[in-house]
């Protein structure tokens, strides 16, 4: 490992109250979770900071639940326990879809919800599913909670509106009326880094959210616009190249995922628009 | 620190943030572990932490605590499969080779092609092109040891 242990002080609380009461006394402080991104930093000699916060060990935050209408995931939820969930594959069948296609199974028994939203990389897998869902990411601190549309949750490039005294502890997902759709395109299935993603709902009011086209990912809302009023989704691909803005990056050129983004596009209408057929994320 | 490794209870004074890894090969001397890229993408430091596949370069010590931890030297059940890799060539220079075993340790009875190939995607090997891979562990599947690999 590229960096010195020495400097780095690790805070072990043993429930969510003392973790935020640690985070309130000793802030800032960077949670841990699966690591399956801090240690990639950590390993690589760029530590993210020297004093963090084990959150692996509060077993509150791991919870998949339903209430009402709402499915409630802790934010420790890993991959694994997403896929396996019969809730999730029930009501969010794309993000049970995206958590079988993050990392390999050694990824997926680690890394958690919490912490890909928490890295919030353009790129993240689980995101678009969120955006999709309409989901809200629920923030607390040391006083109290506060529920955040995910959709207002980032404000730019990795930067969102959670304070450092805060922990995600959940996502809160209500009810998605319509058919799901989730593709991720990279270089191969397993381990590789989206080049583009895209998560759908085809409903009498689409949605459209992909990752990979933007700083962060992006609710596509007058591509949903157009294929609500007009399902001309011709003219769909046309609003979506005005939405988003791709970068030349090292997996991959802005023209690529412009073509990828609309061709996954016209792939959700064409999936979900034949009442009978299967949706391509239940198999 | 105290957590179980192959079976035996076991107190080891380390930081908590030294990877797991680390701990394993230089604390515990259990060299059979290895390291590949330090980054999470080969799986040559694969080890089972309560009977779930991890790599080990992305696990700070810390969080094991309490728990069970398999390495490649206390893969006791799973004869078949190490022969398997043997006698398919499923081995050549030996880098991956206690990773894919860990993970292919946690595949059910007889495992598809498919099931084997997308359990092992997180395990690379530079050598022997999957092929002598796939067959060894299909191969074990097939002996069905104990009723798992
Ligand atoms: C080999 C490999 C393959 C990968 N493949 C994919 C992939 O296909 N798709 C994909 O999207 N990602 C992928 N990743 C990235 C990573 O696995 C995911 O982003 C994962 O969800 C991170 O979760 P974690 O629990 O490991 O986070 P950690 O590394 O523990 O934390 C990540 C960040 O979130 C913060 N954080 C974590 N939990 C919380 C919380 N509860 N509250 C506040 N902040 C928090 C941390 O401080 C840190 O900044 C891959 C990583 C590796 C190493
Ligand atoms: S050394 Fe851990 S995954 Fe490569
Ligand atoms: S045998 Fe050499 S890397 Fe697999």
């Amino acid at each position: 490992m590229r960096t010195p242990l020495s400097p780095l002080r690790l805070f072990e609380p043993r429930s969510l109250r003392d973790a935020l009461r640690l985070l309130a006394d000793e802030g800032p402080l960077v949670p841990l979770a699966g690591c399956t991104d801090v240690y990639v930093s950590l390993n690589a000699g760029a530590p993210p900071g020297t004093r963090f916060l084990n959150l692996w060990a509060l077993d509150e935050l791991r919870r998949i639940e339903v209430r009402g209408s709402t499915l409630m995931i802790g934010a420790l939820a890993t991959y694994t326990q997403l896929a396996r969930s019969k809730p999730v594959q029930a009501r969010l069948p794309m993000l049970a879809a995206a958590a079988r296609e993050i990392g390999g199974i050694q990824i997926q028994n680690r890394g958690t919800i919490g912490g890909n939203i928490g890295t919030g990389s353009p790129a993240g897998d689980s995101l678009p599913v969120l955006a999709a869902a309409a989901a809200v990411v629920v923030l607390q601190n040391a006083r109290g909670r506060r529920q955040v549309p995910f959709n207002r949750f980032y404000t730019g490039y990795r930067a969102s509106v959670r304070r450092p005294d805060e922990l995600i502890v959940a996502v809160e997902v209500p009810a998605v009326d319509g058919r799901q759709w989730f593709r991720k395109v990279g270089t191969r299935a397993a381990q590789a880094i989206s080049k583009v993603v895209m998560a759908g709902v085809r409903a009498d009011r689409p949605r459209v959210a992909l990752g990979s086209v933007a700083p962060t990912v992006i609710r596509a809302t007058r591509t949903e616009a157009v294929l609500a009023e007009t399902g001309d989704v011709a003219e769909a691909r046309r609003a979506l190249m005005t939405e988003i803005a791709p970068i030349d990056d090292l997996r991959s050129t802005a023209a690529y995922r412009r073509r990828v983004a609309g061709n996954l596009l016209e792939r959700f209408w064409a999936d979900t628009g034949i009442a009978d057929r299967r949706s391509p994320i239940a198999d | 620190m105290r957590f179980t490794l192959n079976g035996k209870v076991v107190n080891v004074r380390a930081h908590p943030m030294k990877r797991l890894l680390d701990v394993l090969r230089e604390d515990c001397h259990l060299t059979g572990t290895k390291e590949g890229c330090g980054e999470g993408e080969c799986g040559a430091c694969t080890v089972l932490v309560n009977g779930a596949a991890v790599t080990s370069c992305l696990v700070p010590v810390g969080q094991v605590r309490g728990a069970r931890v398999t390495t490649i030297e206390g893969l006791k059940r799973h004869r078949a499969l190490q022969e398997a890799f043997v006698s398919e060539g499923g081995a050549q220079c030996g880098i991956c080779t206690p990773g894919m075993i860990m993970t292919a340790s946690t595949l059910g009875p007889s495992p598809s092609l498919d099931e084997i190939r997308s359990a092992l995607a997180g395990n690379l090997c530079r050598c022997t092109g999957y092929g002598g891979i796939y067959r060894a562990v299909q191969r074990a599947g097939k002996k069905k040891h104990g009723g798992r690999l």
